[in-house]
């Protein structure tokens, strides 16, 4: 099965976006995400794969809340691969940034080299308090202590499609592999697709005049496209 | 100097032959306080890094800081030995041994230390290229990597460059001594017989080495910087990286030298060898560092300010205003502002004005890792995720311990091998002052062939 002919992207509606966080804790549930315990995300250890980046604009009384959801821009010029001493973080055939727990010894330097600052670190063995570890997903490997991890895409979920698609003879139809946090997203803010596929949502949208691409200035070649009206240059960095 | 050659051999053997109750206390102390160093380390690799002070986003930390640090403290053989070797200074006779021995020691501190930072120690070796049941090399395009190849190539050449001229000197011991030092001393020799075929062998091979290590020790810094360097982080992506550590690193490397020989002087009684014009020709080095370290912070922040790009503007007001501005001025005072005075005025270069500039620069430079590394990965680019770093008991017990470390190390090896070479400072003798005949059993040259050594 030759599976190098997508190019999986998003696209981020940022004026749909209501900051609601569902798309947090799916992503939390579906890939085995720990739960490291207030002490810990007090002192920075957090280890949500997506998160909610809240930003204010304004005085009383007219104060302004800004929603952008930050996950792993898959970016096609990844900082965070070329620095890994042991290709635990490499490019996958599909363009995704793969990270092989096994192969990964703990430098964190692809975690210093990311800019969106998405990758987060095992500082710890996982612990899940009872009864979450009751929900693991068992399509998702359970990392230890030492290792980096990071938004994988749902890897999982868009292998599972492929599969299913290969069985009863079909290629995959548009919107087929949705990632956790863009099947649980409800007012549509997120859109999953092969960006090789022009006439795909995400495509489509990743052409839209309101789409820009976080820290695009840097040369990462992100797949994520974030809609937004207004302009894109200085206050929406 | 007016001593004969038996009298530098008397003096410089004694520290070596003679152990007193003094040595077993300190080495003991120092002993316990690396067992210490070691359990912390133990028990972080068992509990997990995250014992450490260490997050998101400052993923490095101390640990990175003492390695760059160490390094850095580790160009003080090179520079001095090697080019001041190539250079005939006649100065640096009793100095280079001393030089090279902090190098040796701490490069083996300093590489530790990217060991001691990983998540997954016990899987470290993976950075060796061999052919593996992975079906995998490492990546050579991490600079992760060339560190290992840099910091090894460095160890194996200052090793040698270390090890080299102490051949004689052990030849020396090894016909002074019985039972398992003998063994030791003629191992360590290896077959030494002082005859003129071997001593031009040995000046060929340390003129070789003093060669080689120059550019080597330029490129292990080098390639510290461009762990930095290399990544798109504010502050860090910057063309000056290289150089600016290969002259920091220079700059620390002889203020450990100077602290280590004020420190020898003392304790081993070698007032007459360790003299003062050594420390005023060191202090001058000193001081030319501590103005090019000065330079180079100069430019580095006022490309950065000029160019106001967010990103970088962000780093650099954290550490003029922010909350790393106390670190900074201390930072600068320890660097510039105290011993730039120290150093320039001659009257205060003597041996406590040069050894107060050496430990305010030692910690300053600390302090100048510190600065380049956390700031940087406290303020990336998304606000959201700007952080702040606190280290924990373990990194701190771990840091503080490695200056033990060195201090032990250090005080074993003098025990072991005189800490001044004795040929060296004898074949710096006029010829006048030697005594006549020494004998063939000395495994040491006879008068006239320390001539015919072009040292």
């Amino acid at each position: 099965m030759s599976t190098s002919s997508h190019h999986w992207g998003m696209a981020v509606d940022l004026d749909r976006c209501t900051g609601c966080g569902a798309c947090v804790i799916a992503c939390q549930a579906e890939n085995n995400v720990p739960t490291v315990g207030e002490e810990e995300v007090k002192r920075g250890r957090v280890m949500h794969w997506i998160r909610i980046e809240r930003y204010y604009e304004g005085e009383f009384p007219n104060p302004q809340i800004k929603f952008r959801p930050v996950l792993c821009q898959q970016c096609d010029n990844a900082p965070c691969e070329p620095v890994c001493p042991t290709y635990a973080s490499y490019h996958t055939a599909e363009g995704l940034n793969g990270q092989v727990y096994n192969r990964c010894i703990g430098t964190r330097y692809c975690g210093n080299a990311c800019p969106y600052s998405v990758r987060t670190f095992n500082f710890f063995n996982p612990r899940w308090d009872k009864p979450l570890h009751l929900q693991l997903n068992p399509d998702v490997s359970v990392r230890q202590v030492g290792v980096m991890e990071k938004c994988t895409f749902c890897v999982q979920r868009i292998k599972a499609a492929e599969i299913q698609a290969e069985t009863e003879g079909r290629s995959l139809r548009d919107g087929e592999p949705a990632p956790a946090c863009v099947a649980s997203c409800p007012p549509r803010a997120l859109v999953f697709g092969d960006l090789n596929d022009p006439n795909s949502e995400v495509s489509r949208l990743a052409r839209s005049p309101r789409g820009g691409k976080l820290l695009e200035e840097l040369g990462t070649r992100p797949k994520i496209t974030y809609l937004q009206r207004g302009s894109w240059d200085g206050e929406n960095r | 100097m007016a001593k004969t050659a038996e009298e530098i051999q008397r003096d410089l053997l004694r520290p070596v032959l003679k152990t007193s109750w003094r040595f077993v206390l300190v080495v003991a102390g120092l002993g316990i306080c690396v067992l210490a160093g070691f359990s912390a380390w133990m028990y972080q690799a068992t509990n997990g890094i995250g014992v450490a002070g260490i997050n998101r986003p400052v993923f490095w930390g101390f640990y990175i800081t003492n390695f760059v640090f160490w390094i850095g403290i580790s160009h003080a053989g090179t520079l001095i030995s090697a080019i001041l070797r190539l250079s005939n200074a006649t100065w640096r006779r009793p100095i280079t041994r001393c030089a090279e021995v902090i190098t040796v020691f701490a490069l083996m501190i300093g590489a530790m230390f990217p060991i001691v930072h990983l998540g997954r120690p016990w899987l470290a070796f993976w950075l060796v290229p061999y052919p593996s049941e992975r079906g995998l090399w490492p990546n050579y395009r991490s600079p992760l990597l060339w560190d290992f190849f840099a910091i090894n190539t460095y160890l194996i050449g200052s090793v040698s460059f270390l090890f080299l001229p102490i051949i004689p000197d052990c030849a020396l011991l090894r016909d002074r001594s019985s039972g398992w030092r003998r063994r030791l001393y003629s191992g360590l020799c290896l077959g030494w017989r002082g005859t003129q075929k071997q001593w031009q062998q040995l000046e060929t091979a340390m003129h070789i080495m003093a060669i080689v290590i120059i550019p080597v020790a330029v490129s292990v810094h080098s390639i510290v910087s461009w762990d930095f360097a290399m990544t798109p982080v504010p502050m860090w992506h910057s063309t000056i990286f290289a150089p600016y550590f290969v002259a920091g690193a220079i700059f620390s490397g002889i203020a450990a030298l100077i602290v280590a020989m004020v420190l020898l002087r003392s304790f081993l009684h070698l007032e007459e060898y360790l003299t003062a014009q050594c420390f005023d020709n060191l202090g001058k080095l000193l001081l030319v560092m501590s103005l090019l370290w000065f330079y180079f912070v100069f430019a580095e922040r006022l490309t950065t300010w000029y160019g106001n790009a967010k990103p970088e503007m962000a780093v650099l007001w954290l550490t003029q205003r922010g909350p790393f501005r106390q670190l900074f001025w201390v930072m600068l005072c320890c660097n510039f502002v105290i011993p730039f005075p120290l150093l320039a005025i001659k009257k205060l270069r003597t041996i406590p004005g040069t050894f107060i500039a050496s430990v305010t620069i030692i910690a300053g430079m600390w302090i100048e890792r510190y600065l380049i590394i956390v700031p940087s990965l406290s303020h990336k680019f998304l606000p959201y995720t700007w952080g702040s770093y606190r280290p924990t008991w373990v990194e701190i017990t771990i840091t503080s311990v490695t200056f033990c470390a060195m201090a032990l190390l250090f005080i074993v090896f003098s025990k072991i091998v005189p800490v001044v070479s004795v040929w060296e400072l004898k074949a710096g003798l006029p010829p006048g002052s030697r005594p006549a005949g020494a004998s063939d059993r000395d495994g040491q040259l006879e008068p006239v062939q320390i001539l015919g050594a072009p040292s």
